[in-house]
């Protein structure tokens, strides 16, 4: 297919100076008076917006390349600086070229034969030598006076004789400096004219009331050609030289901040309100600037942005975006003989219809919408060759990310699914690898354009293809929450009837029944109905018990976080080894559908009463409480008198602290072990944390028993007041309610102090967190821009963009994390199944 | 006749055939059972292998990057009961990638001889022995004899016989460091007196000073020694860098030795062991904080780091700013600087890394964007 652009590649940028004679010549205007438009508001000609430069109105057009708005790059103009004015950002430069070379013939002040390959550096005391070696001039030094002034012997240079210095300094001299005489003439630094940017990288802004608004830079250009006008009115009409030199020195100052504003010393240049002007070098400068804003990062169209909520029915890879947005976003699709009748239905559907088409692109690159009105042409002029942008549909493939972006899996490829509602719906169990929840968090999609792009996210960037991280090799994406304790409550003894059994199944997309036989169906089967029935699998359960699994069938422990679960859930490993990315995410889903279901048809709650502690295990808490808080006071005791021993390289005060803090943790894991012993069995919360689905023993214990030591810092509360840490407590104090050990637990409560305590580390946590994420962000992104050129080339070494050889093997044996199991090759699971199969 | 079942194989890295071989001796497998576990596992290894273009900088840096916002800031922490306390969590990593000249902390665990690594007494002495002792911690009282214009030091005899240190020795010491006094051993003291016929009482007051920091013994700059046991033998551990000093104590096992101080690594035992030192301390740090990256990241790194034969950082001066494209440079910090520095050179920037692409809306020459064609063409390319 033809296309309007000739796509060329640039090869390299070379740096460089503008000398004058470039200035000119790349300029299509000269720029003369300061007024922008005339009385019809139409651009002045030698005006700062003459339309040589380009146009940004509408409708117009550019009298140099003769294109219009949007067309047309912008031309740049140059204006004639009545006396020369120095380029701030080289005055040090400018300095060392007068210090170095002789203010006669302008030689460097060393021989030849001297340097020697030594630096600049070397030759400081040389300029105090007094005499060219070439000329035998008498030198003076000369000193430079911020912000852009240069002095010598208490007479202060102008621009011109600098200039005229440095305009005697040889080509090879220049090189001595480390400088490229052919980019980089020492007088090209001294500005005698001034390149005037098109105007289209100063937009005016039409404002509501039909006035105009002008860009800072417009505003700053238009100051320096005022005073560059009165300085040679003034020149002209022989003023006297105080007066030309303060004009002078402000055509300086306009010039110095044009190019920037924020040089200190230099007052910045301000709007009428008091707001400094945005010159040339904060527009590049920072994160808001040109490098990071618009030219690393880029806006895109094709995108959309919403709430996110979640749908465990959808299948991992597939995303339900609302019909709002997939009739907003369009798929290019090329009318050729074999679809022309459906997309010419798309277009009879129009933009407002589901499953209709918004666009239509004809050879020659229009772009027509498509309407009531123009419909009937459109189908008319509908030939092969066309593109019709088409509504999104179910299947279509786009890309779905969620910010901060941190890993690769921060952005995947996901299938369109159309869905009632506002929200982009996702599987619960890709929370993790975004780091999402549903709390508000909204996610993005983007949708690509072209065939290449498509086909890379597709191949490339399916949540299938990025389950096992490249951190460590496990698995990212796996059963959770009710997913888990519904597989572990089914494998564990439940039982259902083979009704029930075979509507379980079915409503998680299993339809082969043959394996489920009998009234009663075990929960085990009904789990192994899903496997494929030549799988086999040892693995451990979360406890160490063996769990094996026979020709599809779990003959031997339960299923639980470890099996199935995120981060290194085997399970989920061995299926993928061995049946690809496409069928594990499949079975995968399924695991995940059932662990659901069986939760939603047996029920599952976790309640107040979970927490309900029977009298005996209260009471020997109690007793335990007490006979920890005895060994503290004892240990507080052994203090007093002086007779604790010091550990080495601490203090006694610091060992008691240390002490007192083991004795009351170990309080606490004991509570937990009696509470765990007692509450077992059919209690849903310890039934989730004992699969591993959510939570943890500590959590039913800070809630039916103690919430234990809060601890700051790695130690325990310390004294806020004087010698204690609130005034109701006795001065001195070290016992274990005023250094902040809560008693209470969650459901009976918490006293006064020991909210305050426990408010304490809530908040020194959530400092923690605010303190934090700038740190570490700015860790990532030096770390992405150092390392973000290596790669690896065809012969496995690790490079750099120039080839530079960092490491001969990746990792020295060459693995991909991603493809490996946890980065290593699992031998002994070889073995094993050498053993066991042959 | 089963070695040569491994020599087939010899493709594969020693660690993994060691590892197949120790899993067949315990299995006690057949000749032909481990020419099959060889096999599978080649295959396994084989397809684990990286595909060429992999962007492996960028995972790296993800890998690394992602998992340090789970860090926490909380500096200081007490490895075991009674151990010197050591920067970890995110500080210690942003020290480490920065190649900051001197840990904030740092620490040398000192290995001991095997002859005497098992020994608390004699590990005792050689600790005090590498622990620095200034004058000021064996002296009672520092006196100044108006007088007779001199200083006098009372010595801690306590003090002096559990360092084993004797009053010739001091005095010596200072004798030979302060060069301008002569120095007199009285019976119970040790006087001190300018050599200079005349001066002033300030500089008695400043020579006493000076005598209260005089180096006595030990290593300069270990500030505390902490004898522990780890693993069923006494190491020592050491607040303080210098390295090459406590390597010079007797006793002390040169080859296990290490410091958390990367430059004074590079400088004490080279480049390669500064690279190995770069990775043991992330490595402790991510260990530390409960977090599992992969060690091969963590090569990268440290071999990036390390590559140039001197140690770079992650920074602006470091990594970054030596890196030849001016775009590249320019868009990570302070770009101005680097592009009125590239006009003086007339630089080039050759477009073959990354970032300039994306900003000229090029193909990226890593992952997808690396292959390219080359064609034969027949007559004039329009």
């Amino acid at each position: 297919m033809t296309s309007e652009y000739i796509y060329k590649k640039v090869g390299s940028i070379v740096f460089g100076l503008l000398s004058p004679r470039v200035i000119k010549k790349m300029a299509s205007v000269k720029i003369v008076t300061p007024e922008l438009y005339d009385k019809e508001g139409y651009p002045v000609d030698g005006g700062l917006m003459d339309i040589k430069l380009g146009v940004i109105d509408p409708g117009l057009r550019c009298k140099t390349c003769n294109c219009k708005l949007k067309e047309c790059p912008g031309h740049f103009g140059y204006m004639d600086l009545a006396r020369p004015v120095v380029h701030i950002k080289y005055v040090k430069q400018i300095l060392n070229f007068l210090k170095y070379t002789c203010r006669e013939c302008g030689k460097f002040l060393v021989l030849k034969e001297n340097l020697k390959g030594k630096g600049l550096k070397g030759f400081k005391t040389l300029k105090d030598l007094g005499k060219c070696p070439h000329c035998q001039a008498k030198q003076f030094k000369v000193k430079f006076e911020k912000p852009s002034s240069y002095v010598e012997n208490d007479i202060r240079l102008s621009p011109i004789e600098v200039r005229a210095r440095i305009e005697k300094i040889s080509d090879e001299d220049i090189k001595l400096f480390g400088y490229d005489p052919e980019y980089a003439r020492p007088e090209w630094m001294i500005l005698t004219l001034l390149p005037i940017p098109p105007v289209t990288v100063r937009p005016s802004i039409t404002l509501e009331s039909g006035e105009r608004s002008e860009d800072d830079l417009t505003h700053k250009l238009g100051d320096i050609v005022r005073i560059n006008q009165r300085l040679f009115e003034n020149i002209n009409a022989g003023a006297p030289e105080i007066i030309i030199e303060d004009l002078w020195d402000l055509l300086q100052y306009h010039v110095t901040t044009y190019f920037d504003n924020e040089i200190t010393q230099v007052p910045p240049a301000r709007h009428r309100s008091g707001q400094p002007l945005k010159t040339l070098s904060e527009r590049i400068k920072s994160k808001e600037g040109r490098f990071r804003y618009n030219l690393a990062g880029k806006r895109v169209n094709y995108a959309a942005r919403t709430v996110i909520s979640p749908d465990p029915k959808i299948r991992f890879n597939e995303v339900g975006i609302p019909k709002s947005v997939a009739m907003e976003l369009t798929i290019p699709e090329r009318v050729t003989s074999w679809n022309v009748e459906w997309l010419k239905e798309l277009i009879n559907n129009g933009p407002k219809k589901y499953l209709g088409a918004n666009y239509v692109i004809t050879l020659d690159h229009k772009k027509k919408k498509i309407a009531e009105e123009t419909k009937e042409q459109i189908l008319i002029d509908l030939i092969p060759g066309c593109v019709v942008e088409r509504h999104l549909m179910h299947g279509d493939i786009c890309v779905f990310n969620r910010q901060p972006s941190l890993h690769r899996m921060s952005i995947m490829c996901h299938k369109i699914v159309i869905l009632p509602g506002s929200s982009f719906r996702l599987n619960p169990g890709v929370c993790t690898p975004y780091n999402a929840d549903f709390d508000g968090d909204e996610m993005n999609l983007h949708i690509p354009q072209t065939e290449e792009a498509r086909a890379e996210a597709d191949i490339l960037m399916q949540v299938q293809s990025h389950i096992i991280t490249p951190k460590n090799g496990y698995n990212v994406v796996g059963c959770t929450n009710d997913a888990i304790t519904g597989n572990y409550l089914l494998t564990d003894g439940l039982s259902f009837t083979r009704e029930e059994a075979v509507q379980i199944l079915y409503s998680i997309g299993v339809t082969d029944f043959s394996t489920i036989k009998g009234k009663n169906i075990e929960g085990k089967d009904i789990f192994g109905a899903l496997l494929p029935r030549n799988f086999d699998f040892i693995g451990n359960s979360r406890d160490g018990r063996i769990v094996k699994i026979e020709k599809g069938k779990l003959v031997e422990g339960f299923i639980d976080k470890a099996t199935i679960g995120e981060d290194n859930g085997t399970l989920i490993r061995a299926l993928y080894a061995k049946y690809g990315e496409e069928a594990g995410i499949d079975l995968l889903g399924k695991l995940f559908r059932l662990g659901i279901e069986v939760l939603l048809r047996n029920g599952f709650t976790t309640s107040i009463s979970d927490t309900d502690l029977p009298e005996n295990v209260v009471s020997r808490n109690k007793e335990l409480t007490f006979q920890t808080e005895k060994k503290v006071e004892e240990l507080i005791q052994q203090y007093k008198d002086g007779k604790l021993e010091a550990m080495p390289a601490l203090t006694s005060e610091e060992t008691l602290e240390k002490h007192i803090l083991q004795n009351l943790n170990s309080l606490r894991n004991k509570i937990g072990e009696i509470v765990f012993e007692h509450i077992q069995g059919e209690n849903s919360t310890i039934l989730m944390a004992k699969s591993g689905a959510t939570g943890n023993i500590l959590n039913v214990v800070q809630m039916a028993a103690s919430v234990g030591q809060q601890s700051l810092r790695g130690g325990r509360i310390r004294n806020g007041y004087r010698l204690r840490t609130l005034p109701i407590f006795e001065k001195g104090s070290l016992s274990p309610l005023s250094k902040g050990f809560v008693y209470g637990g969650y459901r009976t409560g918490l006293t006064p102090t020991e909210y305050f305590f426990h408010a304490m580390t809530g908040r020194d946590s959530l400092m923690d967190t605010a303190l934090r994420t700038p740190k570490s962000g700015y860790l990532y992104r030096r770390l992405s821009n150092a390392l973000q050129d290596l790669k690896v080339e065809y012969d496995l070494t690790v490079r750099d963009a120039n080839g530079k050889i960092v490491q001969f093997k990746y990792g020295d044996d060459g693995i991909d994390v991603h493809k490996s199991e946890g980065g290593k090759i699992n031998v002994s699971k070889i073995v094993k199944e050498v053993m066991a199969y042959g | 006749m089963v070695k040569s079942v491994y020599e087939e194989y010899n493709i594969l890295p020693q660690k993994l055939i060691d590892e197949v071989r120790d899993e067949a001796t315990a299995n006690k497998l057949k000749t032909d059972e481990i020419r099959k576990v060889l096999e599978r596992v080649k295959n396994a290894f084989d397809s684990s292998q990286v595909n060429p273009g992999e962007s492996i900088g960028i995972v790296t840096a993800e890998s690394i990057g992602e998992p340090g916002t789970q860090m926490t800031l909380n500096v200081f922490h007490f490895a075991g009961v009674a151990e010197v306390a050591v920067t970890l969590g995110l500080p210690r990593l942003i020290e480490l990638l920065d190649a900051r000249k001197e840990p904030s902390t740092p620490k040398i665990e000192v290995y001991l001889q095997k002859d005497i690594s098992k020994d608390a007494a004699a590990v005792k002495k050689v600790a005090v022995s590498i622990k620095q002792t200034k004058l000021g911690e064996l002296v009672e009282e520092f006196t100044i004899n108006m007088t007779q214009f001199r200083v006098e030091v009372y010595l801690d005899k306590k003090k002096m016989r559990d360092f084993g240190i004797s009053e010739n020795f001091v005095s010596k010491v200072i004798e030979d460091t302060l060069k301008n006094a002569s120095v007199k051993i009285n019976r119970d003291f040790i006087t001190i007196k300018p050599k200079a016929e005349q001066f002033e009482l300030k500089e008695l007051y400043q020579l006493r000073e000076k005598c209260r920091e005089l180096h006595v013994k030990g290593v300069k700059g270990i500030k505390q020694v902490l004898p522990v046991k780890r693993d069923n033998e006494f190491i020592v551990i050491c607040v303080g860098n210098s390295l090459e000093g406590v390597l010079d104590i007797e006793g002390v096992d040169c080859r296990k030795t290490v410091t958390n101080d990367i430059f004074k690594t590079e400088a004490v035992l080279g480049i390669e062991a500064a690279r190995q030192a770069i990775i043991n301390e992330a490595i402790e740090v991510i260990e530390n904080q409960g977090l599992d990256i992969d060690i091969r990241h963590i090569m990268l790194l440290a071999d990036v780091m390390t590559s140039a034969g001197s140690i770079k950082g992650i920074t602006r001066s470091g990594i970054t700013g030596e890196k030849e494209s001016v775009l590249a440079r320019a868009s990570f910090e302070t770009p101005i600087k680097h592009i009125i520095n590239a006009t003086l050179k007339g630089e080039e920037d050759k477009l073959n890394s990354v970032i300039e692409n994306v900003m000229l809306n090029q193909e990226i020459p890593v992952g997808t964007g690396l292959p390219s064609l080359i064609a034969k063409m027949r007559g004039n390319l329009k």
